[in-house]
């Protein structure tokens, strides 16, 4: 089994002067590539036991009232490059609330903290890679960067697959937001057919009746290649 | 025509942000009840074998300026050059929200194979559009087969991935993002 090497022209490159922090955050060398040992190739797993009953239900979890705001599922699977479902992947989310504000000191947005809303939650997915999330529509807000940037609504999702090598941090977007095509962070990916795949399209199939409206957020990892004629990766 | 490979492309990357330890340290940045404790206190039980080392340092923007937001994990073998079960072995730290610094209080790895013993790191950000890759070795190891340390075309840049012994079992690893002292950053 060997990690397909990352596409790092559907990623974002390191330094985007359009997202001012990337640039001295950024490194000036290129990246020393090589294939996958047994420190990418392995990683750690998360069984269910790490998780609580309200984990992923964002709008009760942090006070066990509700928060206030739009009710939405948030749904979807985890995929690699082949189509193969990833099961017992770890993802962990974390969002603004209805109004666009953080449950950070160093937010100091206008808009007020929802007393019942934390901001996190966590699940691991199913056998199928499928997983669901229960939260509340998180605001858009401005942010310094340019004299009037704001960042379009949109949840953080921290992936773990089965493989170190496999770990991600994206964002999720909302299908209509025009926000989206103005946001600097967005437009650090150069492509945008690719910025296309962070966003979730409403689905109405799994919105509840007088509940709650639905977005299907489906994720890719890189693939895990399997073949009986696979050579031994140097250092196994 | 042929037909089409219908496979997928891995989702595109977007920075952690300024908010990370929302998601991933909640209980870090005063954020409790949600869950017990946060994960990867720890990357092993404290009866795991084999010596035990604690690695600080931290992490640098090219402007010489400690990055206090940045959130690492770090994942290894045991002491017997395996890796697991489950999630042992690996660690998350937040650095500290004042200083900057990180450490680690860890087991010192074996060696995998003819690889030298490491750790790899795992680096997000505000500002890093996506998780930066990277290891660290140790001083005093022997380093002369490891394959990774010696496709490094430019030899004089090796010491950015070994960190300093500074006795008893403690060793100093910082990482510069960009400029002067680069730290070697992964594409495996």
């Amino acid at each position: 089994m060997s990690l397909l090497p990352r596409n790092r022209n559907a990623h974002p490159p390191a330094y985007a002067p359009g997202y001012k922090s990337s640039v001295p955050r950024s490194p000036s060398k290129a990246l020393i590539s090589g294939v996958a040992t047994a420190s990418e190739q392995t990683g750690p797993m998360f069984g269910h036991e790490v998780l609580g009953e309200r984990d992923n239900n964002l709008i009760l979890n942090f006070t066990g009232q509700p928060a206030i705001g739009e009710r939405i599922i948030v749904h979807g699977r985890v995929l690699d490059e082949y189509r193969r479902p990833v099961p017992g992947a770890l993802l962990e989310i974390w969002q603004a609330n209805a109004g666009g504000r953080y449950r950070h000191k160093k937010d100091s947005y206008l808009a007020p903290l929802d007393p019942n809303f934390g901001g996190c939650g966590r699940t691991i997915t199913g056998e199928d890679g499928s997983y669901e999330f229960l939260t509340i529509r998180p605001g858009a807000y401005p942010w310094p960067n340019g004299p009037n940037d704001w960042r379009p609504m949109h949840i953080h999702f921290s992936v773990f697959g089965h493989s170190f090598g496999q770990r991600l941090i994206t964002q999720m977007y909302f299908e209509g937001d025009p926000l989206i095509a103005r946001c600097p962070i967005v437009n650090t990916i150069p492509d945008k057919s690719v910025v296309d795949r962070l966003v979730a399209p409403l689905d109405m199939t799994r919105a509840l009746p007088l509940d709650c409206l639905a977005y299907k957020f489906d994720i890719v990892l890189r693939g895990q290649r399997q073949t009986m004629f696979e050579n031994k990766p140097e250092g196994m | 025509m042929v037909q089409p490979l219908d496979y997928l492309e891995e989702s595109p990357s977007q920075t952690a942000g300024p908010y990370v330890h929302i998601g991933c340290t909640p209980n870090f940045v005063g954020i409790e009840g949600i869950y017990d404790q946060d994960l990867g206190l720890a990357p092993f039980p404290d009866d795991a074998p084999g010596e035990r080392i604690t690695v600080t340092g931290t992490v640098y923007d090219g402007t010489g300026t400690a990055l206090r937001d940045v959130l690492i994990e770090t994942w290894q073998a045991g002491a017997d050059g395996t890796f697991g079960p489950g999630a042992q072995g690996w660690c998350r730290m937040p650095s500290d929200l004042e200083t900057g610094e990180f450490v680690l209080n860890t087991v010192k790895p074996g060696a995998t194979g003819k690889q030298a013993p490491h750790i790899s790191l795992w680096i997000v950000a505000r500002g890093i559009n996506i998780g930066l890759q990277t290891r660290m070795y140790f001083e005093g190891d022997d380093h002369s087969a490891d394959p990774l340390l010696n496709r490094l075309e430019h030899q004089n840049r090796r010491g950015t991935l070994i960190a300093r012994d500074t006795g008893n079992g403690t060793y100093r690893f910082d990482i510069r993002l960009q400029g002067e002292g680069e730290t070697v950053f992964l594409d495996l």
